[in-house]
C-alpha cells in the first residue's frame, strides 16, 4: 500500500469512529456540522461531474429542489416512505434534467448561454414553489410530518444524529466512487475533448448529444438524492435554501474553492466555507450579520484570481508535479 | 372574467417597467460587448447606487443633487471593479471570470447586509398619480421612463459621436486590431466599465424613487436583467432594448392575469425556449 493508501484508510477510520468517540457537551452540534458537510460535498460532487467538462450549470438549486420536495411532499401528503419517494423524486430530476439536456445539446447552448439557461431553469422551480403555494407552503418553506405511528425505519426521521451521520459518510463515499469512475472512464475523454470543442469532437465521431445529456442525467440524479437526504434530515425544505440562484451559486463556490479538477476539491471546498461560516456565527453570534459571508465572498474573489484551480487542486498539482514529472493526469484547464 | 380596464393598466406598467429594465440592460451589455465578460453582479453594482441615493437624501442632498452624486459613485465602483477583479482575470476561461463577479455579488450583498442590515430602505416622493380615462398611472415611473430613455439616448450619441465612444466601438468588433491603430484597449476598457457604472448610477437613481432598496434587491432584477441581455443579442443594445419591453410585458401582463410569480414564470420558461429556437438571441441573423 502506498502512503496515500494509508492516510486514506486511516482518515476513513478516523470518520466512522466520531460518532462513538466522547466529543464532551457539543457532540450533537460537532456531527450536525460534519452532516452538513457530508451532504453538501455530496452535492457539490455531483455538480463537478458536469463542471469539470465545461458544463456549468447554474441551476443545480433546480436538481436539489425538486429532489427534496418531492421526497417530502410525496411523505406529507400521501404518507409515501422516502424508500420509494427519494427515488420517485431522483426519476422526476432526471426527466427534468433530460428536458433541458437535451434541446441545450441538441440546440449546441454552450459556455454563457448554459449557465443562463441553467439559471433561468433554477430560478422557475424556485418561483414555481413559491406560486404554488397552497401545497409547497410558498416561500414560508415546508416541514417534514413527524413520523407518527410508523417506524423511523419507514419515515427515515431519527431522533438520533449519529444515524444520518452515517447516512451522510456513505452517500459522500458513493459520490467520490462514482466521480472515480468517471474519472477512469472512456466517457471522461470523451467529456473532455467535447469540454474542449463540440464541433472537432463530434467530427472525430464522438457522440456528443448523447455524453453531454448522460453525465447531465447522472449529476442531476444525484443531486436530487443530496436533497433528498439534506430535506430528511433537515426536516424542512426551503425554496430559498433548496433551490434559485442563490443555492446554485453556493454549490458552484464550494466547489470552485476546493477545485473542480480534482476528487476531493468539492470536499475540502465545502468543508471550508461550512466551518468558516461556523466559526464565524459563533465568534460574532449575532452582532454582525453578513460577516460571514462578506468574508466568503472576497475569498472567492481572490481565489478565482490567484488560484482559479481551487485549494485542494492546486496543492494536489503541486504534489503530483513533485511526485513524477511527465504526468498525463494533471487537468489540461486549470 | 378580467376587466380591460386592468388589463390596458398592465400594459400600461410593462411599458414602464421595461423603460427601467431596458436601462439596467444596457450598462451590462455595453460592459459584456466591449470587454466580453458577464458582470453577474452589475444589478447588485445599482443597488449600491440606490443606497447612495438614499443616504445622500437623508444627509439632506436635494435628490437631483444625490442622483448625480450616485453616478459618480457607480462610475467609480465600475472602474474600480475593472481595475481590481477584471484586469487580473481578463485571460481566464470566460466560467472563472463569471464566478469571480458572482464572488463580487455576494460580497455586495452580504458587505450591505453587515452595513446597512436587511431593512428595506426608500425615499418618499411625493409625486401624483396621473389618471387618464379611468386608468392610473404613476408620475413617478413616468419620470423615471422618461429620464431612461433620455440615458439611452446620450449612451447612444456617445458612442457615436465622440472619439471614445467610436474607439469603444472599434474595440469591441476587433480587439487586436485597436491596438494596431494606436488606440490602447487597456484605457477603453477602464473607460467602459466606468460608463457601464455611471449608467448603473443612473438606474439606482430612477429605481429608488420607485423601489425600496435592501440588500438582496440585485437578486431580485438581476437574472431577469441577464436574460434580457441574451434575449437581444449579448453586446446587441438595440435588441436588449427591444428584449426589455417584450419581457416587462409578459411580467405585467402575466403577473394581472395569473400571479406575480406566475408572471416570471412564463417569462423565464419563454427566455429558455427561446434560448433554443433563436441562440443568438431573437434579433440574431442567420448565419
Amino acid at each position: 500500500m502506498t502512503p496515500l493508501r494509508v492516510l486514506a484508510v486511516l482518515a476513513l477510520v478516523a470518520l466512522a469512529l466520531v460518532p462513538v468517540l466522547p466529543l464532551g457537551p457539543a457532540q450533537e452540534y460537532i456531527w450536525h456540522v460534519i452532516i452538513q458537510i457530508f451532504l453538501w460535498s455530496f452535492v457539490g460532487n455531483a455538480w463537478s461531474l458536469m463542471g469539470r467538462f465545461g458544463l456549468v450549470s447554474l441551476g443545480h438549486g433546480a436538481f436539489l429542489g425538486v429532489g427534496a420536495y418531492a421526497t417530502v411532499l410525496l411523505w406529507n401528503a400521501f404518507g409515501l416512505t422516502p424508500w420509494i419517494g427519494a427515488p420517485l423524486a431522483v426519476a422526476l430530476t432526471v426527466v427534468l434534467a433530460l428536458v433541458v439536456a437535451y434541446p441545450c445539446s441538441r440546440f449546441q447552448v454552450v459556455g454563457h448561454y448554459f449557465g443562463l439557461v441553467t439559471l433561468a431553469v433554477g430560478e422557475v422551480i424556485r418561483l414555481l414553489i413559491v406560486a404554488e403555494r397552497d401545497w409547497t407552503g410558498g416561500s414560508l418553506g415546508v416541514t417534514l410530518k413527524t413520523s407518527g405511528t410508523a417506524s423511523g425505519a419507514v419515515s427515515l426521521q431519527f431522533a438520533d444524529k449519529r444515524v444520518f451521520y452515517y447516512v451522510g459518510l456513505a452517500a459522500w463515499l458513493f459520490g467520490l466512487w462514482v466521480w472515480w469512475r468517471v474519472d477512469h472512464s472512456m466517457a471522461r475523454s470523451a467529456m473532455e475533448a467535447i469540454g474542449e470543442d463540440e464541433t472537432a469532437a463530434a467530427s472525430v465521431g464522438i457522440r456528443v448529444a448523447r455524453f453531454k445529456m448522460g453525465i447531465t442525467a447522472l449529476s442531476a440524479a444525484l443531486t436530487a438524492l443530496g436533497g433528498a437526504l439534506l430535506a430528511l434530515y433537515l426536516a424542512y425544505a426551503n425554496p430559498d435554501t433548496m433551490s434559485g440562484i442563490g443555492v446554485s451559486l453556493r454549490i458552484v463556490f464550494a466547489v470552485v474553492l476546493g477545485g473542480m479538477y480534482a476528487l476531493l476539491g468539492p470536499f475540502v471546498g465545502t468543508a471550508l466555507t461550512i466551518a468558516l461560516s461556523e466559526y464565524l456565527r459563533i465568534y460574532f453570534g449575532i452582532k454582525l450579520i453578513g460577516i460571514a459571508e462578506t468574508i466568503y465572498g472576497l475569498l472567492l474573489i481572490v481565489f478565482i484570481i490567484f488560484l482559479p484551480a481551487g485549494i485542494y487542486g492546486s496543492v494536489a498539482q503541486a504534489l503530483r508535479r513533485r511526485v513524477s514529472r511527465p504526468s498525463g493526469r494533471v487537468p489540461a484547464r486549470a | 372574467m378580467l376587466d380591460p380596464i386592468f388589463l390596458l393598466e398592465a400594459v400600461i406598467n410593462g411599458v414602464l417597467l421595461g423603460g427601467v429594465l431596458a436601462l439596467l440592460a444596457l450598462g451590462l451589455n455595453l460592459i459584456f460587448g466591449v470587454i466580453d465578460i458577464v458582470w453577474i453582479a452589475y444589478v447588485d453594482l445599482v443597488a449600491l447606487c440606490m443606497y447612495a441615493v438614499y443616504f445622500l437624501v437623508t444627509w439632506g442632498w436635494p435628490l437631483w443633487l444625490a442622483g448625480l452624486g450616485a453616478i459618480v459613485v457607480g462610475a467609480v465602483l465600475g472602474a474600480l471593479v475593472h481595475l481590481l477583479i477584471i484586469t487580473p482575470i481578463l485571460a481566464s476561461p470566460p466560467i472563472n471570470q463569471l464566478l469571480a463577479t458572482g464572488g463580487l455579488l455576494f460580497f455586495i450583498q452580504s458587505a450591505a447586509t453587515l452595513l446597512w442590515s436587511t431593512d428595506h430602505r426608500s425615499i418618499r416622493v411625493n409625486m401624483p398619480t396621473i389618471e387618464i380615462g379611468g386608468i392610473f398611472v404613476s408620475f413617478t415611473r413616468l419620470l423615471a421612463f422618461a429620464l431612461a430613455i433620455l440615458a439611452m439616448v446620450a449612451l447612444y450619441f456617445f458612442l457615436t459621436r465622440t472619439y471614445t465612444g467610436t474607439a469603444i466601438r472599434a474595440v469591441s468588433q476587433d480587439r487586436e486590431a485597436i491596438a494596431l491603430m494606436g488606440a490602447r484597449p487597456q484605457r477603453l476598457y477602464l473607460v467602459t466599465s466606468a460608463v457601464g457604472g455611471a449608467m448603473a448610477g443612473v438606474a439606482g437613481a430612477l429605481l429608488i424613487i420607485q423601489y425600496a432598496v435592501h440588500p438582496y434587491f440585485g437578486g431580485a432584477f438581476g437574472p431577469l436583467t441577464f436574460m434580457i441581455c441574451v434575449l437581444g443579442g449579448l453586446g446587441n443594445m438595440v435588441g436588449a432594448f427591444f428584449a426589455a419591453f417584450i419581457m416587462a410585458q409578459v411580467i405585467s401582463v402575466g403577473g394581472v392575469i395569473v400571479s406575480t410569480e406566475m408572471g416570471y414564470v412564463i417569462a423565464f420558461v419563454i427566455f429558455i425556449v427561446l434560448m433554443f429556437v433563436r441562440p443568438g438571441g431573437i434579433f440574431a441573423r442567420r448565419a
